[in-house]
């Protein structure tokens, strides 16, 4: 009864509507004006080969070369379409959702390919570049992973980076000593676990703030594994930094499928786990009596006090789960990919784990496809990179951070972190 | 049952005994230790001595689980509800019906829901989300939790608070209904019609300690007295208004919140100089913002604001304070203070740069000092030194520092929200009597309440808004049930058509009659109301001078 009579009918809506934004159209004019003119007009003679069979594959899909300038002038047009109708959408004040900056991008992306293979006559190797973008999200992918579970339990994780680092150094070392790397698989969590639970206990037991504390532990974990490995590691690197590699298993029939298959299916089990850890939490943060109360005590902790849950252990015990999550995202540096261990080499892939959580809006399948994105950029870099092309190395190498801080501000728009991150819970 | 805070005695051996279908009321100053009591009853602190008997057998409640585990219930003064939770996912946690792996048998909560929900004609949709019901619905999910768990005591505390006059009706019917089905009811309020209303029995509770038990066919000045102490006047003493010149005029002003939603809509009126407007309506309809508005936090989409001829729309709030605007912020606690601050900084937070508190550069210290101590004395505001955080103070005396703060200055326009929200009956004569004082020496005063006692005790006339309009501006002789249904979003004429026919009373039981057929007739009612309505009310209201 008070349901219906609560009805909002606002009558001014009309008149007073939001301004036009213009952000995007603006954005997606430039972009398809840079496309047109630097790609297609003014763009380079000769040609660009598309490479998507790798050999072995079940059948082969022969190589495609295209004109760099055909291609840049027809891609350019169709961005100049694309951002004609964003304008009119703009005016319309019609949302079209995430599938047309999706859409713009990978034309944008496919252009600027066949530009910068079109002067060399370089050879895109897609299957490469796309293998590539997900050999770098696995990290990324575990560390958003991680820092969801904590966040939508009410405890910010800044020490992903150090996770992700501890994990990879006891995968690395332990798996030396034992001359087995799923030895190093079983190490790299409890790695990661501890390092939570010093985070826990300070933010927890002692309301330190969680950003400091997060920061202090990263810097602690690069400090003492590189104390270790200067002190221990390189004495007799034979005994406990030695490469051990998780062998690729690939999946019968799937790993057959053109392009994808190879990608997706000849893998080792590290990235297998990973697709079961995303499906699984993208099932139970939302529909299991563990994520309903996990996000109970992220969004009030309070409510979920007076209904007995125990605010303080579920956060706890969820942040350590978190924990163990990004050290086996470590372990893809050693024993994932088959390195020893060295220096710092989680190089800040722990901060862009966080960015692709909040990109993925706190969601395991949102956060994925964000990691995905800054994985691609990357290895678009580092393609680009080997193939030559005119734009500077280091301008390349920036290439995934410029795309995290775009993708961040940009295109996140309202986003709702969990209400009770990063306050204590005192009672 | 004895409960210690540090050195302040919240409850000092309290003795109370619930018999089983009762309602018991328990009646008590904001601050006389009734929540406390009640968050020990539900395991949520520790007592610090006494013990808890349910059927001559004691318990011990190491939480909250414990309590429900033996019957009771409790509903929250702020609820304790996720918002981005469904109606059944609030109403499963805890106590998570599950499949196998831990999944959630969602399907069975919401049939719980449904079940408990048309026991009791409750009408909520197990899928709504949490925010988007209105409190009132918030309200009957928190009661569904508490049977959900087969509460036999069920402890309300404080849950008229945030409900329209109509949800109040319902409310009682519904505690009726759980009467009757066997449940002891403890309702924790302050305010004095609904115990009267509704208790079969009352506890009167002061300075955490028991002063006596009531009876329910008490005046409501004897519950008082007893509550406060002392002999209380519940009205406020005030002569006609005689009203001016309409220096501050607002026309068609609209607000739209990140979100886009529409927070005030088209919004005009005057106040004159030397009146007081009041500005009623259930909390979260516009009000909050309008008053936002005026002073400047929020820009207005559309609509102007007009002070003495002057445009204000654009100015900075430095600038507007500077045109004579005073503002008493609704949530003192966050915007009317800095808590850390000292008392006599606090007083000069909007002048801490003019004469005579600065030179260049410089703070006057002693200067701002004096001033204190003057103001102290003048607005008898209770302190150790002025120097003291004001956090030191008191709820009331924090509100009069921020009073003689506002009032201070020489005012063309003054605008309280919520003036005396939490204060003791005593502070609320004194605040009452500052703003009279300020409107009789010419002042066009705003005071948006949600508490009608106080709309009624102040208003020259009353703005009543609903969903970011205003419903209609009537006099203060409109009768309860009237500005009720006006605060339901009926239309000024309406409201007072359907219920010219009831004589205006303070029992809610005659009036919890009429509401099903006013609210019924609500909905097209609002649905129907155009910024047409509004400027008919409007001049209605201004042909009345």
């Amino acid at each position: 009864m008070t349901a219906q009579t609560m009805d909002k009918t606002p009558s001014t809506q009309v008149k007073a509507l939001a301004p036009i934004a213009w952000k995007f159209p603006i954005v997606y004019t430039i972009l398809a004006l840079v496309s047109l003119i630097f790609f297609g007009l003014i763009g380079r003679d000769g040609e660009t080969t598309f490479r998507v069979a790798t050999g072995g594959d079940f059948f082969a899909i022969p190589d495609f070369a295209v004109s760099s300038t055909v291609a840049g002038l027809t891609l350019g047009i169709l961005l100049i379409i694309m951002a004609a109708v964003s304008i009119y959408v703009a005016i319309k004040r019609i949302d079209l959702g995430s599938w047309f900056p999706m859409l713009f991008g990978v034309i944008f992306v496919l252009s600027f390919l066949a530009w910068a293979g079109g002067g060399s006559g370089g050879v895109i190797p897609l299957t490469t570049l796309l293998a590539g973008a997900l050999a770098l999200s696995v990290p990324l992918i575990f560390g958003a992973m991680c820092g969801l579970v904590g966040e939508r339990s009410g405890i910010i994780n800044i020490a992903i980076e150090g996770q992700l680092l501890a994990g990879a150094f006891l995968a690395a070392v332990v798996a030396s000593v034992v001359k087995n790397p799923y030895a190093g698989l079983l190490a790299a969590p409890i790695a990661g676990a501890l390092v939570a639970v010093v985070l826990t206990f300070f933010a927890v037991k002692y309301w330190v703030n969680q950003i400091i504390i997060g920061v202090v532990l990263n810097v602690l974990v690069v400090g003492i594994t590189s104390f270790l490995y200067s002190t221990v590691l390189t004495q007799d690197p034979e005994l406990w930094n030695s490469r051990q590699k998780l062998p690729n298993l690939p999946i019968p029939l799937l790993s057959d499928i053109p392009v994808l298959g190879r990608v997706l299916f000849d893998q080792n089990i590290l990235v297998y786990i990973m697709y079961v850890v995303v499906i699984a939490l993208q099932i139970f943060v939302f529909r299991s009596k563990w994520g309903l109360r996990m996000r109970a005590v992220g969004e009030h902790p309070k409510a979920a006090d007076t209904v007995g849950i125990k605010v303080n252990f579920t956060r706890v015990r969820n942040t350590l789960l978190a924990g163990a999550i990004a050290g086996l995202g470590g372990a893809f540096f050693t024993v994932g990919s088959g390195l020893a261990f060295g220096k710092e080499m989680s190089a800040g892939q722990g901060y862009i784990a966080l960015a692709a959580m909040i990109l993925g809006k706190w969601n395991p399948k949102g956060a994925l496809f964000a990691a995905l994105l800054f994985g691609f950029s990357k290895s678009l870099g580092n393609t680009l990179q080997s193939i030559g092309t005119p734009v500077a190395n280091e301008l390349l190498l920036m290439l995934p951070y410029i795309v995290t801080v775009f993708a961040v501000a940009g295109f996140v728009g309202r986003v709702r972190p969990p209400a009770a991150e990063g306050v204590p819970y005192v009672k | 049952m004895t409960k210690v805070f540090g050195s302040f005695v919240a409850n000092d051996h309290i003795d109370l005994t619930i018999e089983p279908g009762e309602i018991h009321a328990l009646l008590g100053e904001n601050g006389a230790g009734k929540s406390t009591m009640m968050n020990v009853l539900y395991g949520l602190y520790d007592a610090d001595g006494g013990e808890i008997l349910i059927d001559d057998k004691p318990v011990k409640f190491s939480g909250p689980g414990d309590a429900v585990a033996a019957g009771i219930g409790m509903v929250h003064q702020h609820f304790m509800l996720v918002p981005v939770f469904t109606v059944a996912e609030s109403v499963a946690l805890g106590y998570e019906p599950t499949k196998s792996l831990g999944l959630l048998d969602i399907s069975e909560a919401r049939k719980k829901v449904k079940e408990i929900s048309s026991r009791f004609n409750f009408n909520i949709d197990p899928d709504a989300l949490i925010e988007d019901l209105p409190v009132g619905a918030q309200q009957r999910v928190e009661i569904i939790k508490a049977l959900s768990r087969d509460a036999e005591i069920l402890i309300l505390d404080e849950p008229t608070a945030v409900l329209t006059p109509q949800e109040t009706d319902e409310l009682i019917s519904i505690m009726r209904q759980l009467k009757e089905q066997g449940t002891s009811i403890v309702f924790i309020t302050h305010k004095l019609r609904e115990v009267r209303a509704i208790a079969d029995s009352i506890t009167v509770i002061r300075r955490g300690k028991i002063v006596g038990e009531a009876s329910p066919e008490s005046t409501e000045t004897e519950l008082a007295s007893q509550m406060v102490g002392r002999a209380v006047s519940l009205t406020t003493e005030k002569d006609a208004a005689d009203p001016g010149d309409a220096t501050f005029q607002v026309r068609g002003l609209t607000v739209v919140d990140k979100a886009e939603n529409v927070v005030v809509d088209d919004v005009s009126f005057d106040v004159r100089r030397g009146e007081i407007l009041a500005v009623a309506g259930v909390q979260g309809n516009g009000q909050t913002e309008l008053a936002e508005t005026i002073i400047g936090l929020i820009e207005p989409r559309l609509g102007t604001i007009t002070l003495d001829g002057k445009k204000l729309v654009g100015d900075s709030v430095k600038d507007r304070l500077g045109a004579g605007i005073g503002f008493v912020p609704e949530d003192r606690s966050t915007d009317g203070i800095i808590a850390e601050f000292a008392i006599r900084e606090n007083m000069i937070l909007d002048v801490y740069d003019r004469e005579p508190y600065a030179k260049g550069l410089n703070m006057r210290s002693k200067v701002i000092s004096e001033e204190a101590k003057k103001k102290v004395e003048e607005f008898d505001i209770r302190l150790g030194s002025v120097s003291d955080p004001i956090s030191t103070l008191s709820g009331g005396n924090q509100q009069k520092v921020v009073l003689s703060r506002e009032l201070g200055r020489d005012l063309r326009l003054f605008i309280a929200s919520q003036p005396t929200r939490g204060l003791d009956v005593g502070s609320i004569e004194f605040v009452h009597k500052r703003v009279i004082a300020e409107r009789d020496s010419g002042t066009p005063c705003i005071i948006v309440s949600t508490e009608l006692d106080e709309v009624y005790g102040l208003a020259d006339r009353i703005a009543v808004m609903y969903a970011g309009r205003i419903v209609g501006i009537v006099g203060p002789e409109t009768s309860r049930e009237a500005l009720g249904l006006m605060m339901a979003g009926v239309p000024a004429g309406e409201a007072l058509e359907a219920t010219a026919g009831t004589t205006s009373t303070d029992g809610a039981a005659n009036q919890a009659e009429g509401t099903e057929s006013a609210a019924a007739s609500a909905k097209p009612a609002s649905s129907a109301t155009e910024p047409a309505d509004d400027d008919s009310a409007t001049t209605s209201a201004e042909e009345t001078k």
